[in-house]
This record gives C-alpha cells, structure tokens and sequence, in this order.
C-alpha cells in the first residue's frame, strides 16, 4: 500500500505525496469548495462533496485515485409543504459503513438530515427514524444558520454515533433503525441556566473515537473538552487545560484509549491562537494532563484555526496531518511533537485524511 | 418552441448547450430540460423543486416572478436565459 492524504480546501482537492512529492498537487475541482473527502477503506474508492454555493451541493466519486470523476446524485430532503420546507445546504461529512457494508455510505448535511447509501452513492434515501426525532425541533445552527451533522463514526460492532451542531450526540446500536440521545454531561454555556445541561442542544464540534476501544469518545465541544467511557451516552469535562480547551478539531489515537490530540484557539469570540503562538495539545493520560507542542509551528502573530475535520492520525497513532484556515498543511511523524510544513500556500482547509492504494 | 440558455458558468460545472423545448410555464420548461438532462436539475432549483437563491431565470429581458412556484408563462418564441447571481471570491 502507498500512503498519500487528501485535502479538502475552498478552492480544490489536493493530494499530497501520492508520487513521492511532498507539494500538493490538485487532483479535481480547482476554484471549487470541497466541503467534504472520504477514501472508503473497502473498496479505496475516494468521494469528494462540494458546495458550489451558486448550483448547490455535489458529490464525485473517483474509482481510480483522483484521475478521473464521477458525478453522483446528492442525497434530497425528500418533498414537504412550506416556505421552510427543508433542502440540502452542503455535505457536511462523509463515513463509510461496518465492515459487513462495502457499498454502504453516510452523509451528514445541513439543515440536519442523516443519509445513507447502500449503492456507493448511487442513490440516497433520508434516515427518517433520527428526522423525524421530535427533539430535533429544539435543534438549531452552529456556525450556520441550520443545524447540521459534522460526526458520523461508524465503529466494528456497526455501532453508529453522530454529532450534531447543535442537537447533541445520537446513538444507533441498530443500524439506524433507533437512536439514543447520548451527551449526559455535556454542558453548554452559551445557554440559560436551566438548559445548560439539556443534551438536545449540545454542541460538539467534533467527535472522535478510539479505534480499538470504541467505548471512549472524545469530544472537542463549543464549551470544552468532553471524554466518554461508555460509547458517547455520558461525558466527563476535562478542565484546567493549557494554554485553551476551545478549538474545533480532536483526534483520537487508534489504540491507546487515553491518548488524542486537540488545536487549541482563544475562544468562542476570538478564533485565533493564544498569543500567537499556534500549538497542538496531546494528552496521554486520559484528559489528566496534556503537553503543548509547538516545533515546527508558527510562534509568533499566528492566526491559524484548525477546522473540526482538519486534523487526522493515522493508523500508526503517531502520523498526524493538519491543514489550516490560512491555508498551511502540517504534517508530524512523531505522534504531534513536532511538525514540517509541507505549504503554506493552499486555499482555506475543510478536512485532511490519509488514503492509500493497493 | 422556446430555447432555454445557460450561463457559461454552469457549463464550467457540466456540459449544457442550449435546448429547445415546448412552451408553457418556467416550471414545465425547466421540466422538460431536465427530462433531457436529468443532473441539471439539482443545479437550478433545490430539493423542494425551487428555484435556488443565487440562480435567476429571465423570459426574454425580464426576470421571473414566482420562484418558487415557476409559474411564469413561457411563450412560443420566448427565450429562457438561466443565469446565475455574482458574489464570492
């Protein structure tokens, strides 16, 4: 197998290191927003989603390494009455399904609807049984106008766990049949009081799951850092963290159910990094403790923020990828501490992944 | 018969030449094209059948009316211009 990454910007997808070169190259979609890239691991084919913004949300689906495209239909809100009927906004994530579901696919959109394919993208139909939650009237917007599904993870015992910005952490231990509003003790400063411990109107930016462990969830949240042990249904507050526990991305080590990597910004109303100084935090103990590491990265008038799907791990737990909103793509081969800069030149950066070929 | 045009930044998207369908509504025009073009259709109007935001359809030199029901007539010799809005960077 030969290992590249897929980045997914503004302006284009690119890969980085598919033939040995370590500049980015554009493999489709050049002045177009990708708002989303997935390589499904059984069958390596890559999806690309866009926004278009003008014509509206689209997928592609490449079969062989970005040499070539397909265009694919983008799942529909299915018809309703009124001014406020619902229609796809963007594609905000991309999974793919268990290990018994080759052709299976995930979507996670705006205004909030969850998408499934069994066809490879194919055709789309609605996941009726989390629409039509009657939670989801208390959901609402987190950095959009809608709400929207950013986290979809779909783990060996086809266990299906979803974040949503902002209506919480959902649980399907059914293939999507039922869902479980998970979250307990996620809390959510931006509301009253009395609502602040309310798990329909959380907001995680990120979740992030251990691999060989799938019962501990991370959570990078608008208000914090969150851990679970037990599958996303209850969360523990990680406090006290250095130099800032808000940010955006998380990523969770494949086999040490203690470790995970977070980027950390000032805060809600300030999202840049404190004093300049852009660093990756990484805890190794569980959310007990963390070190800040900074070689290799900007430490003076830095404004880089890490969106949600912009940092990865790979599957070693110590090849990590992050890209940034002013367009540099960092890569670190020593589990995050330290970090080359691979360009400091692309477009804004949605999401980083590691691909491979056969 | 009415032609229906679009804007050369669509075709950057997917290839698109002009079509000339029979008359009626802007609805029953735009059905009509995407009888013939089936992937256009989520270019020019949303999940619901409207029109998208940043997308305008003129009759001739004037814009629509209705954009959310189409129900604009489109006449015999009408030409039918898909455009869309200008914004971003």
């Amino acid at each position: 197998m030969g290992g590249f990454t897929l980045v997914a910007t503004r302006k284009g997808l690119f890969d980085v290191g598919f033939d040995g070169d370590p500049q980015p190259r554009c493999i489709g979609f050049l002045g177009d927003p990708v708002s989303s890239v997935l390589q499904n691991e059984h069958d390596g084919a890559i999806y690309a989603a866009l926004n278009l913004g003008h014509f509206g949300a689209k997928l592609h689906r490449s079969d062989d390494f970005g040499a070539t495209w397909q265009e694919l239909p983008v799942p529909a809100y299915p018809p309703a009455e009124g001014e406020d009927a619902p229609s796809l906004k963007f594609i905000w994530t991309l999974a793919r399904g268990g290990p018994e579901q080759p052709k299976r696919l995930w979507a996670g959109t705006l205004p909030g609807g969850l998408f499934r394919s069994d066809d490879r993208g194919e055709s789309w139909a609605l996941v009726e049984s989390l629409w039509n939650q009657p939670s989801r009237s208390e959901w609402f917007g987190g950095g959009y106008d809608e709400p929207g599904i950013h986290s979809i993870i779909v783990d060996d015992r086809d266990r299906i766990l979803v974040g949503i910005s902002c209506g919480g952490v959902w649980i399907s231990e059914d293939d999507g049949a039922n869902w479980v509003l998970g979250g307990k003790g996620l809390a959510a400063d931006y509301m009253p009081p009395d609502r602040k411990d309310d798990p329909r109107i959380q907001d995680p930016h990120c979740l992030a799951v251990c691999r060989d462990a799938p019962d501990v969830v991370w959570c990078q949240h608008h208000c914090g850092i969150f851990r679970s042990e037990d599958g996303g249904r209850s969360f523990v507050q990680i406090k006290d963290v250095a130099p800032s526990a808000f940010g955006f991305a998380v990523a969770a080590h494949p086999s040490d159910p203690k470790t995970a990597w977070f980027v950390p910004a000032v805060k809600d109303e300030c999202r840049v990094p404190v004093d300049g100084r852009f660093v990756v935090t990484r805890t190794g103990d569980g959310g007990a403790s963390f070190e800040s590491f900074s070689r290799g990265l900007p430490q003076e008038r830095a404004y880089d923020l890490v969106y949600r799907h912009a940092l990865a791990v790979g599957g070693d737990g110590r090849s990590l990828v992050m890209g940034s909103t002013t367009g540099a793509l960092w890569f670190s081969g020593d589990a995050g501490e330290s970090w080359s800069l691979l360009s400091a030149h692309l477009p804004p950066i949605a999401q980083v992944c590691f691909a491979d070929r056969p | 018969m009415p032609r229906v045009t679009f804007t050369a930044n669509l075709q950057r998207h997917l290839d698109c030449p002009s079509l000339e369908v029979g008359p009626g509504n802007v609805d029953q025009v735009l059905a009509a094209v995407f009888a013939q073009r089936p992937v256009l259709r989520s270019y020019i109007v949303d999940d619901q059948g409207r029109l998208r935001r940043h997308v305008n359809v003129f009759i001739n030199s004037t814009m629509i009316a209705d954009r959310n029901g189409l129900s604009d007539a489109v006449g015999e010799s009408d030409e039918v211009f898909v455009f869309q809005a200008l914004s971003g960077g």
